[in-house]
């Protein structure tokens, strides 16, 4: 790897190197914003106004295949980050479509699991106060992954069509670090939302 | 069918009430009047290309300050009516709904619209120029944060006469802001146009820290750095930690209204408290955020005019950074009545006493800093130097209002109004007069008249104590806030009286500022030098008005003071000696513009909820950050050297 020793080539405008600090910067504010939620949520979790508690709804089949899809998506992204130093595009590009496969994956089954509560068990975000947060908590962390596999697909589309430029190079790590970012958030939701669930 | 038309746009347009229809009026002949002006005068071009599509700091700065004092003229209406209403007992001038309305869109227009963008037009002028830098490090997202805040102020101000206005209050408390008692689409205007605004400001957090970080002029150190960039600095931080707090709160009551969740709500579980929490945990820092960058200014506008290096730099720098850590620690004492324990009411009285520790190392520092100065009372200078006193006073009431037991008697009374009116007005408000009488010259090229500036000064200044010092012995004898009327024979007339005639004494050393700012357009003294204060930071190397480029060589830094240094030493010419070379700068873009009227309707249709229109709106807002993502690959051009030389010729820069 004969591009070790250099600044990588998403850092070699100044331009781009900027642009890397301030997206840190607004993952910075992201972390902020997801405290917010989690606070929210974990006030709210025992206030259930008789509606159906979270040991209620959780099925831990559901949750574990969920995480695991967006665990594994993380780790090809970071090897999408290797074939980008390496400036290999096709390499890049394809573990950036199995990353958004997975990433797809992931926000069908969140969309399953919300539409059962509300269908089948009648737990909507209307029902309480508990509900409300676990709906607009883990709904904003499905809503960030949506939105990164429109971003994706648009990076990738670049890529393909210019090849990694600074600019293309910059634009796959940035999403790159939005992905992980998700990937961490999401442990937290594992953590503090479902399997506390289960035994609180 | 024709009943239902009519019914219909009897509930959209406000309706009933002759004032309003006055205001339909002006408002339909000032947008009729401004077509006209720009089709007749073939203006729409230049108004696209000049402005709307600019990506350029200074004229973003511009744009800002504009739309700032436009707010700042509705917010004072507001207050004046206010307080026409409260000028005799039992006054009947305006109902008790619409007293809650204007209260509401007076502290909110004043916060959001007035003091911030102010703030940020000021920072977005000077902060690029004081650090050397070509502009900002982000262009197109810093015109994006403007245009949203633009659009979102128009979505605020247009509930005035389509739906409502918003009626709980700036702090809008749940329960009373939510569903069930504050049906409606009032509290909806409130929540979508903040949400908007806000977005646009957390953008303008990251974008001027990373500005700060990384694009300062070679040799320019931290500690080197001027003071308003060092209260610019400090101030993105805090946006950065604070606003996101708030985009939640204003959510999660928008998804309470919208579609019927529970978080803020009395049954169900929700949680009417945390929005009290929430809302304070953003709302206490913002009160640092338009506080802080002003302190920077003070601190220019008083080592310029005292012709001295700023007394204790370093103590200026760390107790603005320990103030603001300390803004988030205090959150509580806007709520020390409504039940907490005595132990959790004694933290946030000692933290919030604490603050004023940094807050007096400040004072003291600027009094040294005049200590045997060369004083040089320019407007400018006469706003910082009353600043000092006046603000000092706030500060003592409020740390009076921190004592969690005495609170129990001032809290929610015009006491509590007179404290923070002291803050904001002698702090903040006087700090942006100051900065824009100290930086118009750069904005525009001309200096603003000092007559008239002093006029303006001194009437504002003494009614502003006329209005806001019997506030406070009014608010001891009793009066609360947020009261739209008063029985006669409790002794309050005098006072009352007193504190209206005071606001309008404010009213008009507002006109004749207006006044001093056409006046002066017309016959204000060219600054032809560039420097017309014999300023000591790099904003004033260059010419005025700044050039599109701002430095035609990008200045060396040694020390603090940078351009002070410079003519010392006598290189201040180093800036613009030929040769020059080609300029590297971003292009102009509509997309921010085109976003933003998205937002615009994407939020109408949220606030009415009219999914029809709220969709294709968020629609709008995603094709256009997909068509940015495809277009920023050869975002910049080059401003040849020839034209940078002609440019600074035409500057008299050359000979
Ligand atoms: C220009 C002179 C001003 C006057 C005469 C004035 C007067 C008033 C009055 C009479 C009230 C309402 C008192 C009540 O509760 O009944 C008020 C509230 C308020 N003002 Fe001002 N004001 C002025 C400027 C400002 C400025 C510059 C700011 C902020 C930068 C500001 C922020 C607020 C806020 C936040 C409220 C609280 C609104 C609420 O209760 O929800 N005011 N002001
Ligand atoms: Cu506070």
């Amino acid at each position: 790897m004969e591009t070790t020793n250099h600044t990588p080539i998403e850092y070699s405008t100044e331009e781009g190197s900027n642009k890397i600090l301030g997206f840190w910067v607004f993952l910075g504010a992201e972390i902020v914003l997801f405290s917010a939620l989690f606070s929210v949520y974990l006030v709210l979790h025992s206030h259930t106004a008789g509606g159906p508690t979270s040991k209620d709804l959780f099925e831990v089949r559901e949750f574990m295949i969920e995480t695991f899809l967006l665990l594994i998506s993380s780790f090809t992204c970071g090897l999408g980050t290797i074939e980008l130093r390496r400036h290999n595009v096709k390499g890049l590009v394809a573990w950036l479509v199995i990353t958004l496969l997975l990433g797809l994956g992931f926000v069908g089954m969140e969309l399953n699991e919300f539409i059962t509560y509300v269908t089948v068990e009648h737990a909507t975000i209307q029902t309480s106060a508990f509900l409300s947060g676990f709906f607009v908590l883990v709904g904003t962390h499905g809503a960030h992954v949506s939105l990164g596999i429109v971003w994706m697909i648009c990076v990738v589309i670049q890529l393909l069509r210019r090849g990694v430029t600074p600019v293309t190079a910059r634009k796959a790590f940035i999403i790159g670090l939005y992905w992980h970012f998700l990937d961490v958030v999401w442990i937290f939701i594992f953590t503090a939302v479902y399997l506390t669930g289960l035994v609180l | 069918m024709i009943e239902n038309i009519k019914s219909f746009l009897g509930s959209f347009f406000v309706t009933g009430d002759p004032m309003i229809y006055g205001a339909d009026a002006s408002i339909a002949l000032a947008s009729i009047g401004i077509v006209f002006y720009l089709t007749y005068f073939k203006k729409w071009k230049w108004l696209w290309d000049e402005w709307l599509t600019t990506v350029d700091h200074k004229k973003i700065g511009i744009m800002y300050i504009i739309a700032a004092i436009l707010m700042l003229f509705r917010g004072g209406v507001d207050a004046l009516l206010m307080r026409a209403q409260l000028i005799i007992p039992n006054n009947t001038f305006l109902t008790s709904q619409h007293y809650n309305e204007i209260f509401t869109t007076h502290g909110t227009i004043m916060i959001f619209f007035m003091a911030m963008p102010f703030i940020f037009g000021l920072m977005n002028i000077a902060v690029p120029l004081q650090i050397g830098a070509r502009d900002v490090a982000f262009p197109f997202l810093n015109a994006v944060s403007f245009w949203l805040f633009f659009l979102a102020a128009m979505l605020f101000n247009i509930s005035f006469v389509i739906g409502g206005s918003p009626d709980a209050g700036w702090t809008s408390y749940a329960p009373l802001a939510g569903l069930k008692l504050d049906p409606g689409v009032g509290e909806n205007y409130y929540l979508i146009a903040l949400q908007i605004s806000g977005i646009g400001t957390l953008a303008t957090g990251v974008n001027f820290l990373v500005t700060i970080f990384k694009m300062r002029a070679p040799g320019m150190t931290l500690f080197k750095m001027p003071m308003f960039t060092w209260s610019t600095l400090v101030t993105s931080i805090i946006v950065i930690f604070a606003f996101p707090v708030l985009t939640i709160a204003l959510a999660l009551m928008s998804i309470d209204r919208l579609f019927g969740a529970h978080f803020f709500t009395i049954e169900a579980g929700g949680s009417p408290m945390m929005w009290a929490n929430l809302f304070w945990i953003w709302g206490h820092p913002e009160v640092y955020i338009v506080l802080i960058p002003v302190l920077g200014i003070f601190s220019e506008v008083i080592s310029t005019f005292a012709h001295k290096t700023l007394f204790g730099y370093k103590a200026m720098v760390w107790s603005m950074i320990a103030i603001s850590v300390l803004s988030f620690t205090t959150w509580l004492h806007h709520f020390f009545t409504m039940g907490n324990t005595a132990m959790v009411n004694s933290f946030f009285s000692i933290s919030t006493m604490i603050i004023a520790i940094p807050t007096g190392v400040k004072i003291f520092n600027w009094l040294f800093t005049l200590n045997k100065g060369r004083i040089e009372f320019t407007t400018a200078m006469l706003w910082a130097l009353a600043f000092i006193p006046n603000f000092t006073i706030g500060g003592i009431t409020g740390v009076m209002l921190s004592l969690a037991p005495a609170d129990y008697q001032y809290h929610n009374s015009y006491f509590l109004i007179a404290h923070f009116h002291n803050v904001l007005i002698a702090g903040t408000v006087f700090g942006v007069f100051a900065g824009l009488h100290y930086w118009w010259p750069k904005m525009f090229g001309h200096i603003l008249n000092e007559r008239l500036g002093k006029w303006a000064f001194w009437v504002f200044m003494i009614s502003y104590n006329i209005c806001f010092l019997p506030m406070y012995f009014i608010g001891l004898m009793g009066m609360t806030r947020r009261m739209y009327t008063f029985p006669s024979g409790l002794g309050w007339e005098p006072l009352n009286l007193i504190i209206t005639l005071g606001a309008f004494g404010m009213g008009v050393g507002f006109l004749i500022m207006v006044w001093m700012i056409v006046y002066s357009a017309k016959y204000g003294k060219r600054d032809t030098t560039g420097d017309p204060w014999n300023g000591r930071t790099l904003e004033w190397a260059t010419s005025s008005p700044a050039p599109e480029y701002n430095f035609a060589h990008i200045p060396q830094v040694e020390t603090v003071d940078a351009f002070a240094h410079m003519k010392e030493k006598g290189t201040a010419d180093s800036i613009y000696k030929a040769p020059f070379q080609a300029i590297h700068m971003p292009n102009d873009s509509g997309i921010p513009f085109i976003l933003s009227v998205f937002f615009f309707i994407a939020g109408f249709g949220l606030v009415f909820e009219w999914y029809w229109m709220a969709i294709p709106g968020a629609i709008g807002i995603v094709v256009c950050m997909i068509l940015r993502s495809f277009k920023d690959h050869d975002d910049h051009h080059h401003i040849p050297a020839e034209e940078v030389e002609q440019t600074e010729r035409a500057a008299g820069r050359l000979s």
